[in-house]
């Protein structure tokens, strides 16, 4: 999912967007990642559902960066951040998938797998 | 200079803040079974001779906020007094099913899997009534997990000081040094909450250039 189908809603209407897509069965990449208020809200309202909503058990979720942050230089650095305050960070993939299907993702800061479900 | 400045800024932060407080309420927040609970309880049994709460290997064991009052800290002439909060740990995913692995009855099970969300969405709330975090993270686990980075990244955008503590170093899989390497903006500091070790670095660390 591109990141401009998002850009413009607010915070309450992102989360259920994408907990739509969630609830659906479907593993979402978006790009681009939410802000550190809008990953816990989107724990906070994936354990509400997790409450009302019979079989789901939650979700995986992980954020790749497209550069190495320590390894990349202070032009391409302060490039980035101003690119972050004015589109968002659409540098990032975010992957979020229903617990049900995603049984892990596994993360260091050379790779990521992601571990299905049988 | 602005990364230097930024790459410090948790430390600093944290250790400037102290100076100018008496009397600090402070969250212990991570992911489940990371050891909260236990370094809670390790700190309570020193300073107050009691205990915070019940710990288990069964994950979600703390499913509701638990706090104990007045827990004044001396470490080398310096005297802190701090509400210590417990809080349930912050999970995406809950499945009674796993509770079953650990021999528990699927009633039991499915009940403390609903309590465990409710603790979850609590810890949460909890977040902005704090004015500083220890973050327990299992240091036989692979730090760089969401729930680790998102709980971090909200006390950074909170402007709440963080101490990270690396838990569990008597397991041999533990590297305290790849937590420091996940976090390097941070304060990390290893030690065994079960066993006490190194528990005297901690101290150190919360009471810090007070």
């Amino acid at each position: 999912m591109p990141f401009s189908e998002i850009r413009e809603l607010g915070i309450s209407e992102r989360i259920k967007k994408i907990l739509n897509i969630i609830l659906g069965n479907k593993i979402l990449i978006l790009q681009g990642r939410l802000k550190s208020e809008e990953e816990i809200r989107l724990i906070e309202d994936t354990m509400a559902l997790v409450d009302h909503v019979k079989d789901f058990r939650g979700v995986e979720l992980a954020v790749i960066d497209s550069f190495n942050k320590e390894e990349a230089g202070m032009f391409l650095k302060m490039k980035q951040n101003m690119a972050k305050a004015l589109i968002g960070d659409t540098s990032a993939l975010t992957i979020i998938g229903p617990a049900s299907i995603v049984k892990e993702i596994k993360k260091n800061p050379k790779k990521i797998e992601l571990m299905l479900n049988k | 200079m602005v990364i230097k400045i930024f790459k410090n800024f948790g430390k600093r932060f944290f250790s400037n803040w102290f100076k100018r407080k008496k009397h600090v309420k402070i969250g212990f927040y991570g992911p489940p079974n990371a050891g909260k609970t236990s370094l809670a309880n390790k700190i309570c049994k020193d300073w107050t001779g009691e205990e915070i709460g019940k710990v288990s290997k069964i994950p979600h064991e703390t499913r509701n906020v638990q706090f104990k009052e007045k827990v004044e800290i001396k470490y080398k002439n310096k005297v802190m007094t701090f509400k210590l909060v417990d809080t349930p740990g912050i999970a995406t995913k809950i499945d009674y099913e796993d509770f079953i692995k650990f021999g528990v009855k699927k009633k039991v099970a499915q009940k403390r899997a609903k309590e465990a969300t409710q603790g979850v969405i609590e810890s949460i709330k909890w977040l902005e009534d704090m004015e500083a975090v220890v973050v327990v993270l299992d240091a036989s686990k692979s730090p760089y997990s969401q729930v680790n980075i998102t709980i971090i990244g909200n006390l950074l955008a909170r402007k709440i000081p963080v101490l990270i503590v690396a838990n569990k170093i008597d397991l041999k899989r533990a590297n305290t040094k790849r937590v420091e390497a996940a976090f390097p903006e941070y304060d990390v500091v290893g030690v065994s909450a079960k066993f006490g070790k190194n528990i005297e670095e901690f101290y150190e660390s919360l009471l810090r250039k007070k």
